[in-house]
């Protein structure tokens, strides 16, 4: 188990690097000058050198991309280019919102569809049909429609929640769950829509099992046959599929936190990348990266504890 | 490992691995299902009036009226004006054009990407797989969304440009799907014939790999094409084009910004937009379904009726052995399009306490249906559909749930054909041994782990305490089948069903097994049903034998009546069919040298 980890984890690493290195070059490319976006055009040309000297891009990209690494590797992101504030602290300020979110929509579609996905793939039926259509309708529209229709009901025309705006958890619980609701339930539903799905796939594929059936011939109740093993063997799949809703969750909260106004990492990506400001883009990526790399790894983890086979492997 | 960006598509209901039938198709198979033909006509609606814009479309989607913003639908325009006095209509069926246009450049660089490369990586393998699959991979861990961002503030707001983005992110999903489709197919041996019969690679990927994988692609292209065009839209609406192009998305983000004042400019983008992706995944369910060719689902909860049903024999008949007695028993399933089909055609059965049966028969002929029926195991949708079953003298049809399983494990134990695929992979020997006994017999974990050790020793397992710890892909095969059949003696059965239990297993190790079954059913005067297509077995092990042949039994007997004089011609067919006693060949003698 150690080594499996280690070696996920090494393989992360590299990962990362990659990723940086690309993203650093792809964003560098474009050749913007950046000194004479600071300061606008009628600054002089002495000034704009000036500055672009002093956030180091009159070096080769190579060279920038290697001291942005080096300070990194220290745990210095740099600063905003626009805002001058740092990085770790832009992205530390706005992370919790989204990762509230986040861990909202995840422990929901988990326990949602979980409850769904084995009530239908056990019952099969009309249940079974509901969930069919659901599926396919939450996996059809795209998450800012529905979104947007949240809103218009729930927000504007029975004014159960605001629109718009963010409440603090420290400063108001309720508050915070007002403002959380909505766009926790806007994400969930594709979520719940795609994992549900999968979990009633893989319980009717356990359930078909020749040991289940010898289970129900030692004369095992169907109940406990369900918990412990239907379960136990449907979940793999299932949470392979949680996890990588993840990533796509990272780019649903993009447009949800920009719709309701949330002060997140995805309000965050919207604003700062259309101005280019590489060290803020830099960091986001990183962040995103890392959590991706978190999820995968916890998902195997819990795979390989779940069936023992994977873990040989 | 494996990720999914918010373009890549897991279809709603894909299983594992695409079926490599080849496609029924036909162009027009799709509008013969209906659920298709709704889809194309209502893309139709929408494609068309795009195609045909500038004639349909009541003005130029850019001409804005201030003075009329907002007002409702009216004669010649009906749906209205927006915020800024611009035609809804108009806008929309001009959106359509970008919306519409975006989204098949997005697919078709996701196609032209992930396709060949997909083929390639599937086909040869090697480093071109791995370093594909990494990309892949790599690809996948990308938010697709800020990526898609980070593009527009380095290329500037030209849409085409993001995307052709876009189709890069998207087109892992057809790598993926073409890669794993053609590693299937490469292994099959249609593929490997038409290799060692000197095809060149082009002609085989050309007529056996593009054929299998033509209908997963046609699929997924309807599945990536609603994807891609909510991405699209959701592009729009952050405000990632410029401005003043009339896009879906970018009309909801108009409407949005005057959603307190006229919620209702919200609806006919949305209607657009919600109606297009919803149709094109419903179109890829239908082809799906069209192509792919997959029954429906057996209808379930028609296992229940066989409780309901009423009784026909007499559980006291004469005649009848006292361990097991079947009467004039029928299996039935359940057809998918509704209907019956009977497996099982009025059989009789009758084991005495102590009796070993053999129930002989080719696949298919039935036989184990008609175990699965006597232990009240038969899956989905199979059902006893007449007959009477009873055990120790009581009628087990009607039964309530409980008290037939009950019987189970306690009267009735069961050895399964496959020894591997019947013990449950996650769990221990041990647990799977312990659960059972705690359940059935009330045992603390201290004892039930005593008494499953004992078992073990019992099926003469070497080493039963390490064993205990052990998971079933930790074992061999032989040593499995022990394990069940310790399972299978947990609660100290008076019957005991083996179906084919020796048949997966290695010879060496099928003699011991019979060994260890003789020995229990000496030691413990078991009854035992056994299943078997093997007369050997038979002869070894059983007193009495019945030939089963497509659902019925055809001949019954003593053992030694029946292998000596053999009556129907299928009994006949199968004693020809044993090796042993026919003459061998004679040993083979080189042909002179002539040829020298």
């Amino acid at each position: 188990m150690v080594r499996f980890v280690a070696r996920r984890l090494a393989a992360g690493v590299v990962l990362l690097f990659v990723i940086s290195f690309l993203s650093y070059v792809l964003l560098s490319l474009p050749g913007t000058d950046v000194g004479r976006q600071l300061l606008g055009q009628s600054a002089a040309q002495e000034l704009v050198d000036a500055k672009n000297h002093e956030l180091g891009l009159d070096q080769p990209i190579l060279t920038q991309y290697w001291n942005w690494l080096v300070a990194a590797l220290q745990g210095d992101f740099g600063k905003s280019w626009f805002t001058s504030e740092s990085v770790l602290r832009a992205i530390g300020n706005r992370l919790p919102v989204t990762l509230s979110l986040m861990i909202g929509v995840t422990l929901i579609t988990a326990v949602v569809s979980f409850a769904v996905g084995i009530w239908a793939g056990v019952r099969r039926g009309v249940v079974d049909r509901a969930l069919q259509i659901f599926a396919v309708l939450g996996y059809a529209l795209p998450g800012f429609l529905v979104t947007l229709v949240l809103v218009l009901v729930f927000a504007v025309q029975l004014r159960w929640f605001p629109a718009i705006g963010y409440i603090s958890i420290d400063r108001s619980f309720v508050g915070w769950l007002s403002t959380v609701t909505l766009p926790i339930i806007a994400l969930s539903i594709g979520s719940i829509a795609g994992t549900s799905q999968q979990v009633r796939g893989s319980v009717i594929e356990v359930m078909r099992q020749d040991y289940v059936r010898t289970l129900r011939a030692r004369g095992l109740p169907m109940r406990t046959i369900l918990i412990r093993h239907v379960l136990r063997n449907a979940s793999a799949p299932a949470l392979t599929v949680l996890g990588m809703q993840f990533v796509g969750l990272l780019g649903g909260a993009v447009i949800v936190e920009q719709i309701f106004g949330l002060p997140g990492i995805g309000s965050m990506a919207v604003k700062y990348t259309t101005r280019g400001d590489i060290p803020i883009i830099m960091g986001l990526v990183m962040v995103t990266v890392v959590g991706v790399i978190i999820i995968n790894l916890l998902v195997d983890i819990i795979i390989g504890w779940l069936n023992p086979k994977a873990r040989v492997a | 490992m494996t990720q999914l960006t918010p373009a890549d598509v897991s279809s709603p209901n894909e299983s594992a691995a695409p079926a490599s039938a080849p496609p029924r198709s036909g162009v027009r198979a799709p509008l013969r299902n209906p659920l298709g033909m709704i889809s194309i006509i209502l893309l139709a609606l929408v494609v068309l009036p795009a195609i045909f814009a500038p004639f349909l479309a009541p003005q130029s989607p850019e001409l804005a009226e201030l003075g009329r913003a907002f007002e409702g639908p009216q004669p010649g325009h009906l749906f209205g004006f927006d915020s800024a006095g611009r035609d809804v209509l108009s806008r929309i069926v001009f959106g359509a054009r970008y919306t519409l246009g975006g989204a098949a450049l997005a697919l078709g660089v996701a196609l032209v990407l992930g396709v060949p490369t997909g083929l390639l990586a599937g086909y040869y393998g090697k480093w071109f797989d791995s370093l594909s699959t990494w990309a892949t991979n790599l690809i996948m861990s990308l938010p697709a969304m800020v990526v898609l961002l980070a593009a527009r503030a380095i290329l500037g707001p030209t849409v085409w440009v993001l995307m052709v983005i876009m189709g890069v992110l998207v087109a892992p999903s057809f790598f993926r799907l073409t890669r794993g489709i053609v590693a299937n197919v490469r292994g099959e041996l249609y593929v490997d014939a038409a290799r060692v019969s000197g095809l060149p690679d082009w002609r085989i990927i050309g007529r056996h790999v593009l054929i299998v994988v033509r209908a997963p692609i046609i699929i997924q292209v309807a599945l990536v094409a609603g994807v891609a065009i909510g991405l699209q839209a959701g592009l729009e609406f952050l405000g990632i084009s410029s401005g003043s192009m009339p896009t879906w998305g970018a009309m909801l983000n108009e409407a949005f910004q005057n959603i307190q004042r006229a919620p209702m400019l919200l609806l006919w983008p949305g209607l657009a937009l919600g109606i297009t992706s919803s149709c094109l995944v419903l179109l890829a369910a239908a082809l799906r379904d069209v192509l792919e060719d997959r029954g429906a689902e057996p209808v379930g909860a028609s296992a229940v009726k066989a409780a309901v049903a009423p009784v026909s024999m007499a559980p006291d008949a004469p005649g009848r052995a006292g361990l097991l007695s079947v009467r004039d028993l029928k299996v039935a399933y359940t057809l998918p399009g509704g209907g019956d089909k009977e497996i099982v055609h009025g059989i009789d059965l009758d084991i005495a306490p102590g009796e070993v049966l053999g129930l002989v028969g080719e696949s298919g002929s039935g036989k184990t249906q008609t175990a699965f029926a006597i232990l009240g195991i038969l899956p989905e949708g199979g059902r006893i559909s007449a007959g009477s079953i009873t055990i120790n003298g009581q009628e087990v049809r009607g039964m309530p749930d409980a008290a037939r399983r009950g019987l189970r494990g306690d009267v009735v134990a069961y050895v399964p054909q496959e020894p591997m695929s019947n013990l449950d992979p996650s769990f221990t020997i041990g647990s799977q041994l312990i659960e059972p006994i705690r359940y059935k017999l009330g045992l603390s974990r201290k004892d039930a782990r005593a008494k499953a050790i004992d078992l073990l020793r019992l099926v003469e397992i070497a080493d039963p305490e390490r064993t205990m710890d052990l998971h079933p892909h930790e074992i061999s095969g032989g040593m499995a089948q022990r394990v069940l059949i310790a399972g299978a003696m947990s609660c100290d059965p008076a019957l005991l069903i083996a179906d084919e239990p020796t048949t997966a297993l290695d010879v060496t190790v099928q003699a011991e097994v019979l060994e260890l079954l003789r020995k229990l059913q000496r030691d413990r005067g078991l009854g035992v049903l056994l299943v078997t297509h093997n007369l050997g077995v038979v002869a070894d092990l059983c007193d009495t034998v019945a030939v089963m042949q497509h659902g019925v039994i055809v001949e019954r007997g003593t053992v030694t009546d029946v292998f000596d004089h053999p009556q129907d011609p299928y009994t006949l067919k199968l004693m020809g069919a044993v090796l042993d006693g026919s003459e061998t060949r004679e040993a083979w003698h080189a042909p002179l040298e002539v040829a020298k």
